[in-house]
């Protein structure tokens, strides 16, 4: 693929991966749709308030090889509004609804500007991410209420769920409309958990804000630690010494490593075999254990730091070759029950062009014919010559399940080469000793367990964060739940959802 | 009826009968969990934890619904008691509990669908998602594993001569070649799938789940509460004592007690705790290794419950 080119802006380098320019209103939509018609994806809109004017910076990125390009577009602050680029990119849309909903930027021509990140309890008109907005504002009653699209017919019946559940999950509110036990649709409303983490990265130390990354969402400590600390990097023009890029990779696949093990189990487990979630629990036990004597926790948080990567210790290969072992046989286990199987085949089938609109990434779009992989596509050390993506056709239950079991085969292996090749167990750059005396930014993309998560900072000429952007790949694979639940029947929904294991916390910042 | 028998004898068998039921039905549920565990290498609770849970569940407040009506409390009532009436007159420690006379299998059959239906209807009651989605896939799976239990018990009365289920028992046991045949084998095969489904074991029903949008017969206590729990739950381990029992003494009568006496009894008692134990363990071996069927694929399994209990009717009908 030849470089992106555009008419109407000029591209500059920014950053150690980036080209960047500015871009007028009228030729915005033009822009992205060349960009997006060349393959890219727009992966992050980020605003920003200056004080004296507003920006948006629209990151595309596209891999291999690793190419990234930051559209930015300053909006008016008295009347602030962007032409949606919702035509031409569903994410867009609701990246265009975040910042309506926090920043009070209004997108021009979207079809459903309504809101989506602030719960209907938050009053109107209050954008907390704006300048002096304040602290949060007292609730209010459920302010316009939420717009569910009402199904109606004979013998059409609304079984609403959540957010509060049975199980120790997060919330979440499913709306079902069905007839008999057929699904003709489901509407998820999410976003109970709105916390302001990006808010609160603001004003802090770049190094201050690893302990709120490593925070977004529990499970993705290191995912979203290493998109951030590459974020800072790239602000910093740093570069990372190789031996910790090699431990780097090694923190990645075993936090994968244990929350595969964790789905398998828990997928066997929603369609009653209990035996194998049993195995997988102990399994996942065991390499928590292993990651505590790794990093001296059981989550795999302090390894990496802005600069590099610190560990305690590594598994030995016999270590591996055991969880390798147990593993096959979970796998044989699960794999060997015809009803199980039964069970996952043709469930919740997501199709590869309705995967390729909704802009869905990681296991789930892989599982529906998407080779996209950010260790693939935006790489940040040398990967294997044997490395390629797993990637299944049939985008159903059991493609979700095959791809997690032979992404934990490939991290097996990925572990036992990284190892091989690691050296010491400490190798951290120095930061630049003072501040740059100017804003900087950077941009970190990590292939996460779910999926890609990227960060975009920003640090002000103090040296202080001044804006952190997160997008955890939950957000954009929320909107391909309902869609893949066609044809699916009620019972047969915690699977679906549990196939995809989406974030509530990742995606509700 | 065989002589011998007096009033209080058969009283006191009946008495006997509901004790075992209610003691013996928490005790065989913590039995086949702890199995489960252990197999699934897990060490588990201790077996006698359901008598606790009960105990707890009984001492709670009472809390019902707001907009419950009178059938919402009168359900896990009517379950209760109708097991209780099963408890008492069915055959399932000696051929002659009192009533034994109407311990008829339609009596029976029907006495425990009341039960049924009496907690989909509290289940409806309260007016939830959950409690109308559990009722109806509980219906329609009771619609059709009833039938299958009818006509899997008629294979068995046919040669019998009758449908009195102590008579049953008893000329089974004076023709030990009767339980060896092949409408015995395929009665008995319906006879287990429907014990499966109707006290929603795997591969039907997931008792152990906390997925309401999967739940059958969970989704219909899910409002039930305290006391009204315990009574519900407490009803549902009766029930599948009195269904294991009667699966017992119907195939292998050998131990039930055909004359009065203590001995006889306690021979009995000790012969019924033994297939208790032996049944109960063989179905938690088994749903350690099944998964839960798609809910579709229900009825295919209670069709083929049906047809092999129908085959077994006609070729006791084909092979006098």
């Amino acid at each position: 693929m030849t470089a992106p080119s555009l008419a109407s802006v000029a591209l500059e380098p920014a950053g150690l991966h980036r080209r960047a320019g500015v871009i007028v209103a009228a030729d915005l939509v033009d822009a992205a749709s060349t960009l997006l018609s060349q393959g890219m994806r727009l992966a992050l809109v980020s605003a920003h308030d200056d004080g004296d004017r507003l920006r948006v910076v629209y990151l595309f990125t596209s891999g291999p090889p690793d190419t990234r390009v930051e559209l930015h577009l300053f909006v008016d602050p008295v009347r602030p509004t962007v032409p949606s680029l919702s035509g031409a990119s569903f994410p867009g849309g609701r990246f265009e609804r975040e910042l309506q909903d926090l920043f009070g930027i209004i997108p021009v021509g979207h079809p459903q500007p309504r809101r989506l990140v602030l719960h209907q309890h938050w009053p109107e008109g209050w954008h907390p991410m704006r300048r002096g907005s304040g602290n949060s504002p007292a609730m209010v009653p459920d302010a316009g209420a939420y717009p569910f699209v009402p199904v109606e017919g004979t013998g059409v019946y609304e079984i609403p769920v959540g957010p509060v559940h049975a199980g120790l999950i997060e919330p979440g509110h499913f709306r079902f409309w069905v007839v008999g036990e057929t699904i003709l649709r489901m509407k998820a409303r999410l976003w109970f958990v709105h916390k302001g983490v990006e808010r609160l990265f603001e004003g802090r130390e770049p190094q201050a804000g690893l302990e709120l990354a490593e925070r977004i969402s529990g499970d993705t400590a290191v995912g979203h630690a290493l998109a951030y600390c590459q974020a800072v990097e790239d602000a910093w023009r740093l570069e990372v010494p190789q031996e910790a890029l090699v431990l780097r990779g090694i923190l990645l696949e075993l936090e994968r490593l244990y929350n595969h093990v964790a789905d398998i189990g828990a997928l066997c487990n929603d369609v009653g075999f209990g035996i194998a979630n049993a195995w997988a629990l102990s399994l996942r036990e065991h390499l928590l254990q292993m990651n505590a004597r790794v990093t001296g926790h059981r989550l795999l948080r302090g390894g990496v730091v802005p600069g590099g990567a610190r560990v305690d210790s590594l598994p030995s290969d016999a270590e591996l070759a055991q969880v390798g072992e147990q593993f096959e046989e979970l796998i044989n286990l699960a794999t060997s029950s015809a009803l199980v199987m039964e069970r996952f085949i043709g469930t919740a089938v997501l199709d590869e062009a309705h995967a390729r609109d909704l802009g869905v990434v990681g296991i789930a779009g892989r599982a529906s014919g998407l080779a996209f992989d950010a260790r693939d596509a935006h790489p940040s050390m040398s990967m294997p010559s044997w490395f390629s993506p797993a990637v299944r056709e049939h985008g159903d239950v059991k493609a979700r399940f095959e791809v997690r079991v032979a992404e934990t085969e490939i991290s097996l292996s990925l572990l036992r080469d990284f190892i091989q090749r690691a050296g010491s167990l400490e190798a951290v750059s120095a930061p630049p000793p003072g501040p740059h005396g100017q804003s900087v930014s950077g941009v970190g993309i990590a292939e996460a367990w779910r999926g890609a998560a990227l960060h975009r900072v920003e640090i002000d000429d103090q040296g202080r964060l001044s804006r952190v952007k997160i997008v955890d790949p939950s957000f954009h694979n929320w909107p391909a739940l309902p869609v893949s639940l066609a044809d699916t029947i009620v019972p047969d929904f915690p699977l679906a959802n549990k196939s995809f294991n989406l974030s509530y916390a990742g995606n509700d910042l | 009826m065989s002589t011998g028998w007096s009033i209080t004898s058969m009283s006191a068998i009946s008495l006997l009968q509901v004790v075992l039921v209610i003691v013996g039905g928490p005790l065989l549920l913590g039995f086949m969990r702890k199995v489960r565990c252990r197999m699934e290498g897990r060490v588990g609770p201790p077996v006698h934890q359901p008598l606790l849970d009960l105990r707890k569940m009984a001492g709670r407040e009472r809390t019902r619904p707001e907009h419950a009506s009178w059938v919402f409390p009168l359900a896990p009532v009517v379950l209760v008691a109708t097991t209780l009436v099963v408890a008492a007159v069915a055959p399932l420690l000696a051929t002659d509990p009192a009533f034994g006379w109407s311990a008829d299998l339609f009596a029976v059959v029907f006495l425990l669908l009341l039960g049924s239906v009496s907690l989909a209807l509290g289940a409806l009651d309260t007016g939830t998602a959950f409690g109308g989605m559990g009722a109806s896939r509980a219906m329609t799976i009771g619609a059709l594993a009833e039938p299958a239990l009818l006509v899997a018990i008629l294979a068995l009365s046919v040669p019998a001569h009758s449908s009195n289920l102590p008579t049953i028992i008893i000329r089974s046991l004076a023709h030990p070649a009767w339980l060896a045949t092949p409408e015995r084998v395929l009665a008995l095969v319906a006879f287990v799938i429907v014990i499966v489904a109707e006290s929603g074991r795997l591969p039907v029903d997931n008792p152990s789940t906390h997925l309401e949008l999967t739940m059958i017969h969970e989704a219909m206590m899910l409002e039930y509460a305290g006391p009204d729990l315990a009574l519900v739950k407490l009803a549902e381990s009766m029930r599948l004592v009195v269904l294991f029992t009667l699966l017992a003494d119907l195939f292998v009568p050998w131990g039930i007690a055909t004359s009065p006496g203590p001995w006889h009894l306690a021979v009995a008692l000790a012969s019924t705790a033994g297939k208790l134990v032996v049944l109960g363990a063989a179905l938690a071996v088994f749903e350690v290794t099944v998964a839960k069927l798609r809910l579709f694929r229900v009825p295919e399994l209670l069709a083929g419950a049906f047809v092999l209990a129908t085959l077994a009717v006609l070729s006791t009908l084909v092979v006098p």
